[in-house]
């Protein structure tokens, strides 16, 4: 063990969340999202495309760790919405709405789907949480693939998107989907500095008292599950502007959630940055390994294999355990009052 | 009439699905280890057995013979190798030790073996094929009857195991307080690695029906996974062995008769049961009364 | 010949420190009582010497060898046995089950399933229920059953008079006194101060992880044992 034993801290003592280092790192992340809206201008059609790709998985991975790693629960159905969003951008393009706007407005509807599903699913939890949410995935699945509107088992495209040039289209997609990652992770942001962020701690920690002190742990749950959802559809939705065409047994995949897995815990489960590492170490070994097909798939797994043995706690965990640094201003810190160099406890 | 033919056929479909699901609820049960890479060892179990068979022409009823200690010993090794260290890091860390594997079994079987699909069904003979006529809307294969009585052995010669030999009552122990286990001797470990190594022979056996009765090839993993996920968890996770083949036997029947009202629902038909089964007031069929000292 | 050498012992759990620089030595047939506070680290010395807890410093010698890093399971064959606090039977196995479960890998020795039943006859007719069904005094006499079948060398009890009925309580002495005449080695842990200086040779009073009071049973009065458990005269001197 790294940690030394707590010193005791008496007198005076301040709190405080930001600290220089947490709030340089968020404001650099700021200058990060600002200066990536540039990208499209200056870097070329391919280097845009691979960007959406690695923009999709940090959002897919930051949606899956809110629910695993903040929520306590381990969905192995997140492809649900994944596939939700992306069937429901086409049918509304197919009513005529804007693609782009279909997307946005596919985003809110799996949020909306979500509510009564979490109704369902979040009586549930360990085991039966996550297989349940895999079986209405694949349920899904099987019902799109059934209506032939939706191009049933052979898939269907985002033809709406024709009208628009090749290099405009990738543009906006690039720029909804940095949109999406940069609200997403925003809102994640927003509500663990909230109370919420506090309950959830509580929940992760001991689920029957933090109820028993008063934390209404089903509806902390729900806003991660709610989130998590629009999320993912937005991830869908993304998917399909990007590969432009889908087919239910790979947009429906659970691949998708072996995706998330692999990202949030190489990167560090319940850490803030980790799934945004985690998805860059996904994204680096697909562009490099990924022609060599069958091989790549036997490197990601055995990866994921030699992370679960040697690195559990994945890269940032790991970093954050070792060095006690907090980039993000998520915790609070215990100071003495009036004293220039304050005791810091994790 | 013909509903009591699929009920039966849903039956003995169920059994199958059963024994599919043993080594999951055993290790689950046992060390609440979701273990993703379950269905791809039953696949390996198949190819192992195709291997045995392109050296010496028998039937997959005794070509699993040698494959069993192999699959034991793979259990085993897997269980202190990869899933023990997993273990320790809490129970997320060994849904992704075990999405890997299935990615490596899945991908390295491509590699030898060809994406090809292949079939035991012609090297199991006249089991494969023979079919009881009990009345003229009422028919029974053999290979099903076959299925459900090796899964009703299977099971229960695993609860006898369980309740009868010092191993089984070491397993029990162990699931229901580890850390107890190994104050009054147990080598909690070696039970874990035990555990494993069943589950994986069992899920061989498995393996090796489900080629007899369809094809395979090397991504048929994911697609009986889901279904033995489904059985363990329609069963209930009280602790119940019984429970599992259960959970199978009316995962089986509700996919034969939604198969019955329409071709293309059976797969369908089996989610809509279970997430119904999974909604109902008791979460499961067999729900024991978590029991405590 | 001490059969049990713990030096400069430190426990940790997670950040806190239980358990600092605990140095105890007991000689073989000897019975000490050790008693303190909740949360003085008594029961964390226990599991710690029993195999069950990670010492952060420190060793523990028995007979000879060290097992600081020896797992639980090898110490109970070495001859280590404990009784563990809240009982912790194996709620779903049956009485006799739970005996067999710890017979298994025994040491040689007079104990097996008949003379545990014996020794603690009101298990005579729970041999077939399940644990979780007994009352209290019921699974302490199991509890303890279970440790002795392993035929040890030194026995760990904690706390076996928690949450017992005083006529259980009774018993359970009763038959303790039985296995101590028999010239076991004890280590119990107790908060009912006058049954610990009864059944004991030796006394340690432990306060916040350390040892504050030791001495032989006979010569502490109860006035020195109750400072040194509240801590009433921290400054004082720790008596050899």
């Amino acid at each position: 063990m790294s940690a030394q034993p707590l010193p005791a801290v008496t007198g005076p003592t301040t709190i405080r969340r930001w600290t220089r280092l947490s709030g340089g790192f968020t404001s650099g992340f700021g200058l990060l999202v600002v200066a990536l809206i540039f990208v499209p201008v200056a870097l070329g059609a391919n280097t845009v495309q691979d960007l959406t790709t690695l923009l999709t998985y940090v959002l897919m991975g930051v949606m899956w760790n809110a629910l695993a790693g903040y929520g306590g629960l381990v969905s192995v159905g997140q492809q649900a919405y994944i596939g939700l969003g992306a069937y429901a951008t086409i049918w509304l393009a197919d009513h005529s709405v804007n693609p782009y706007l279909a997307m946005l407005f596919a985003t809110l509807f799996c949020g909306v789907v979500a509510i009564p599903l979490s109704f369902l699913m979040l009586r549930f939890r360990g085991a039966q949480f996550a297989i349940g949410t895999w079986v209405v995935a694949e349920a899904l699945a099987i019902w799109v693939s059934l209506d032939n509107a939706l191009g049933a088992g052979t898939g269907t495209s985002l033809s709406q998107l024709d009208t628009y040039a090749p290099t405009s289209r990738e543009h906006y997609t690039f720029w909804l989907t940095l949109a999406f990652t940069a609200f997403f992770i925003g809102a994640l942001f927003v509500l663990l500095r909230s109370r919420l962020g506090s309950s959830l701690q509580a929940i992760r920690d001991d689920e029957d008292a933090a109820a028993s002190v008063g934390v209404r742990v089903v509806a902390g749950k729900r806003i991660l599950f709610l989130l998590a959802a629009a999320g993912a559809g937005a991830a869908g939705a993304m998917t399909l502007a990007n590969t432009l065409f889908i087919e239910p047994t790979s947009i429906f995949s659970v691949n998708y959630t072996a995706f998330m897995i692999f990202i949030v815990l190489v990167g560090g489960l319940g850490t803030f940055e980790g799934p945004i590492i985690g998805a860059i170490v996904l994204y680096e070994m697909q562009s490099l390994l990924g022609n060599d097909g069958v091989w790549y798939l036997v490197a990601l797994g055995g990866a994921a294999m030699a992370f679960a043995l040697f690195l559990p706690r994945g890269i940032w965990g790991t970093l954050e355990e070792r060095t006690g640094l907090r980039f993000m201003p998520l915790g609070y810190r215990v100071g003495r009052a009036k004293s220039a160099a304050a005791p810091e406890e994790p | 009439m013909t509903w009591v033919n699929d009920v039966i056929q849903g039956i003995m479909l169920g059994g199958f699905y059963g024994m599919l699901a043993c080594g999951l609820a055993l290790m689950f049960g046992l060390m609440r280890i979701i273990n993703l890479a379950h269905g791809d060892i039953a696949v390996l179990g198949a190819y192992l057995i195709y291997v045995v068979l392109e050296h010496w022409n028998t039937s997959p009823f005794l070509a699993i013979l040698p494959v069993l200690p192999v699959m034991l010993l793979l259990g085993y090794f897997l269980q202190r190798l990869l899933l023990e260290r997993s273990l320790r890091s809490g129970l997320l860390v060994p849904l992704l030790t075990t999405f890997g594997l299935s990615i490596v079994i899945q991908n390295l079987l491509e590699q030898g073996f060809s994406p090809d699909v292949r079939s035991l069904g012609a090297q199991a003979g006249s089991v494969a094929t023979t079919s009881w006529q009990i009345t003229s809307q009422l028919s029974i294969p053999a290979i099903g009857a076959l299925t459900l009585g090796v899964a009703i052995v299977i099971f229960g010669g695993l609860q006898l195991f369980l309740s009868k030999t010092h191993s089984g009552r070491q397993m029990r122990a162990t699931a229901q307080d580890p850390d107890t286990a190994e104050l009054v001797g147990i080598n909690s470990r070696a039970v874990y690695a035990r555990a494993t190594a069943i589950a994986v022979a069992i899920a061989a056996i498995g393996g090796m029906f489900l080629a007899i009765r369809s094809d395979f090839y090397p991504y048929s993993g994911p697609t009986y996974l889901i279904f033995a996920f489904e059985a363990v968890v329609i069963g209930g996770l009280g602790g119940s062995l019984w429970a599992t083949l259960l959970g199978g036997i009316v995962l089986g029947v509700a996919q034969t008769i939604g198969g019955q009202i329409n071709p293309e629902y059976p797969v369908l038909a089996g989610h809509i049961v279970f997430l119904l089964v999974l909604l109902s007031p008791r979460g499961g069929l067999v729900n024991l009364r978590r029991v405590t000292a | 010949m001490s059969l049990l050498e713990i030096d400069g012992l430190n426990l940790r759990h997670g950040l806190l420190e239980a358990v600092r620089e605990f140095t105890l030595s007991v000689a073989e047939g000897e019975t000490v009582a050790l008693v303190g506070a909740n949360g003085a680290g008594k029961t964390t010395l226990l599991r710690a010497i029993a195999g069950a807890h990670r010492p952060s410093a420190g060793t523990i010698s028995f007979d000879g060898a060290d097992v600081t890093r020896m797992p639980a399971y090898r110490r109970v064959r070495m001859g280590i046995a404990l009784v563990p606090e809240g009982r912790r039977l194996f709620p779903a196995l049956t009485v006799e089950e739970n005996l067999l479960v710890a017979a298994q890998r025994r040491r040689p020795g007079g104990w097996n399933v008949e003379t545990v039943i014996e020794a603690f006859p009101m298990l005579a007719r729970l041999r077939g229920r399940r644990a979780a069904t007994l009352s209290g005094g019921e699974q302490q006499a199991a509890a303890i059953g279970r440790a002795l079948i392993t035929n040890p060398r030194l026995l760990l009890l904690d706390e076996v008079s928690l949450g017992l009925a005083p006529l259980a309580v009774e018993d359970v002495y009763r038959s303790l006194a039985t296995v101590i005449a028999e010239g076991a080695t004890v280590v119990l842990v107790e908060q009912d101060l006058t049954r610990a200086v009864a059944v004991a040779d030796r006394v340690v009073c432990m306060l916040e992880g350390r040892i504050v009071l030791e001495g032989a049973a006979g010569e502490l009065t109860r006035e020195r044992i109750t400072e040194a458990y509240f801590g009433l005269r921290r400054n004082q001197a720790v008596d050899a």
